[in-house]
């Protein structure tokens, strides 16, 4: 086994929200997004099933809103003022689990039980089972609506908990995304971020192939949400989108992340068959050796 | 007993209007309580509680799916979200966020599916409902209510309210006449027996009741005493009741404004299936789709009519006959 899968780091630590965004925490954040694909690559190898592509490309991303931006509680889960996120990209979940288990809401040796026989960790998220997963998720196209529905009772509460939503670019081929953007935006529903993992590929294709939604964020504009368009593994680049969007006022916020399928493993990505496809023991042991060049490169 | 069931029925009224205004009075009683709407407010009376309570009603506009997700982030935070639009959609639009979020996750999020059954009337088969009830009831975890009249409406909607876990409440367009009186008091997951009788039970809900209870009064006429049971929870259907009225009157009759295919008559040969398999002669809408016009003449015309209740509970009876010295051959 690789160096990188015997890192033990739980709960990892936690740059507390409004903290100065050092150059030591970045790279220690970019380091451990890598440290989270390895361990997703080794929780989908093992199971020989699940979705590596759409994980990866969100590891910054999730990364960052974890260990830095959420103000959450994981002994109290339940807590009533914390930040939600709704993983809209059910798939992904394995990278979402992970990233739970760093933080401390369930112990990190749990994360190889993933999509096994009496798993809390199901092949989509559900949140009766999961600690830290805050809705269901697998279907696609939920997220925004589920979150205006969540920005609204924080409102009623005069709560300053803020929602986040974490949509694929894939599911922006489903109609509830756009009710969910119609309501955000009728209620000005500044306490929500809509961020985008936009990746450029889905299940079958390329997205500009299967579905085109390019212009994206002329769409979202036109939409009235605040649009901000970021390079999605960029930490420093996601740590301030994620306070400007806080600044926002009167207007829903999307984070347009440019992403990269598959990011990490050069032959995974921008890789349709990376969607769902299941490494082998070569490729394992090849990706595994990328991944740990790219944390290497965050460790200097 | 007398004061259970009105004799004679009473006044009709709009069971829609009833549960606008038990919405708002159940405002004013659950701080917690936020009415959703997909813009038919002014259809199904929710309009009340907008009117109360502005900042706690929610227009997503003609977006059903949003609908129910808007609704399932408020249950997130605690809230009790009654979302409101007619009843196909939540059974057919909507029906991905109903099973996902509300049966699979538990979100605690309340489906108020307005103008059920026929009774959109005019607006046609693409506006009435006669298979929410099975497309529901194959869903787990979810509670499905069927109020029978206007008082029921409003002793039933604060039991939703407070109810664990998702609930599909199911109300006619129309006016229907009062069922019940003073002494009914309604609790989710048990049926009541209306009028006793020891010859054939009718189980009937919703709009169905009073027809129910008209037919038992006709066959009184003929000398058969028909035991009328109200099942105004169609899920988890009361399977102690449903037994004790197979063996104690031989034979069922159900009646329902929805398909025979899955509804409450479907709920109560799964039930017998197992517990005591007697003749059961479902009354309802004969697995198709109706046409518009008058609600009460296409009740009549699509065989829910009072009528087709005592036809029903003359053929079960006959099948009662057949079946005992069926019995005795097989005991023999």
């Amino acid at each position: 086994m690789a160096t990188l899968l015997n890192v033990v780091t739980s709960p990892a630590e936690v740059y507390p929200f409004g903290i100065r965004h050092s150059s030591d925490m970045i790279a220690d954040l970019s380091s451990r997004a890598y440290e989270y694909r390895a361990q997703v690559l080794s929780m989908v190898y093992g199971r020989q099933s699940g979705h590596i592509g759409g994980a990866f490309s969100i590891a910054e991303i999730l990364t960052c809103l974890y260990f830095h931006h959420l103000r959450l509680d994981p002994v109290n889960p339940e807590w009533p003022d914390r930040d939600r996120l709704v993983f809209s990209k059910g798939h992904a979940c394995a990278m979402l689990y992970t990233v739970l288990a760093h933080r401390g809401y369930f112990p990190v040796s749990e994360l190889p039980t993933f999509r096994a026989l009496n798993t809390r960790l199901q092949g989509h998220p559900e949140p009766r089972r999961t600690p830290g997963v805050e809705v269901a998720a697998g279907p696609l196209g939920h997220g925004v609506a589920i979150g205006a529905g969540m920005a609204l009772a924080a409102r009623m509460d005069k709560s300053r908990r803020r929602i986040y939503a974490i949509l694929g670019d894939g599911e922006l081929n489903s109609g509830v995304i756009w009710e969910g953007l119609l309501v955000g935006a009728k209620f000005g529903l500044d306490n929500l971020t809509a961020i985008v993992d936009y990746n450029g590929v889905q299940q079958t294709g390329t997205t500009s192939h299967v579905m085109p939604t390019e212009p994206i964020a002329d769409k979202w504009a036109s939409f009235n949400w605040h649009v901000i368009e970021i390079h999605g593994h960029n930490v420093a680049e996601i740590l301030n989108a994620l306070d400007e969007a806080d600044e926002v006022h009167g207007r829903p916020v999307v984070i347009i992340a440019r992403t990269t399928k598959g990011k990490g493993v050069s032959f995974m990505e921008n890789q349709p068959a990376w969607h769902g496809g299941v490494p082998n023991k070569t490729q394992f042991e090849a990706a595994l050796a990328e991944l740990e060049e790219g944390a290497r490169q965050w460790q200097a | 007993m007398a004061s259970m069931t009105l004799n004679p029925l009473g006044e009709s009224t709009l069971m829609r209007k009833a549960y606008g205004e038990a919405l708002v009075e159940l405002g004013r009683n659950r701080d917690d309580l936020v009415v959703l709407s997909a813009d038919v407010q002014s259809s199904d009376f929710s309009s009340m509680f907008e009117t109360a309570f502005p900042d706690r009603f929610i227009n997503v506009g003609i977006a059903e799916p949003a609908l129910v997700d808007v609704a399932v982030g408020l249950a997130n935070a605690g809230k009790i979200p009654i979302a409101n639009t007619f009843a196909f959609l939540f059974a057919t639009r909507a029906l991905e966020m109903v099973r996902t979020h509300l049966c699979y996750a538990g979100a605690n999020v309340k489906l108020a599916g307005a103008y059920a059954g026929l009774s959109d009337s005019f607006d046609g088969p693409t506006h009435q409902t006669v298979a929410d009830l099975a497309i529901f009831r194959s869903l787990p975890n979810i509670t499905i209510v069927v109020p029978a009249d206007a008082s029921a409406v409003k002793k039933l909607l604060p039991q939703i309210a407070a109810w664990k876990g998702p609930v599909y409440f199911r109300i006619c367009r129309n006016e229907v006449p009062a069922v019940f009186g003073e002494d009914y008091q309604p609790e989710i997951g048990k049926g009541i027996t209306l009028i006793e009788g020891s010859d054939v039970t009718i189980v009937a809900c919703g709009i169905m009741v009073a027809r129910a209870v008209q037919a038992a009064w006709q066959l009184r006429e003929n000398n058969i005493r028909a035991r009328v049971v109200e099942m105004h929870t169609i899920k988890p259907i009361d399977t102690d009741l449903v037994t004790r009225c197979a063996r104690e009157t031989g034979v069922l009759v159900s009646a329902e404004e929805h398909s025979i295919v899955g509804g409450l008559g479907g709920a109560i040969a799964e039930c017998l299936s197992e517990s005591c398999p007697v003749p059961l002669e479902r009354v309802g809408v004969n697995d198709a789709f109706a046409e518009c016009g008058p609600y009460l003449e296409l009740l009549e015309k699509y065989g829910l009519g009072v009528d087709a209740i005592v036809a029903a509970a003359e053929r079960a009876l006959a099948r009662k006959a057949q079946e005992s010295s069926k019995l005795i051959c097989v005991a023999g």
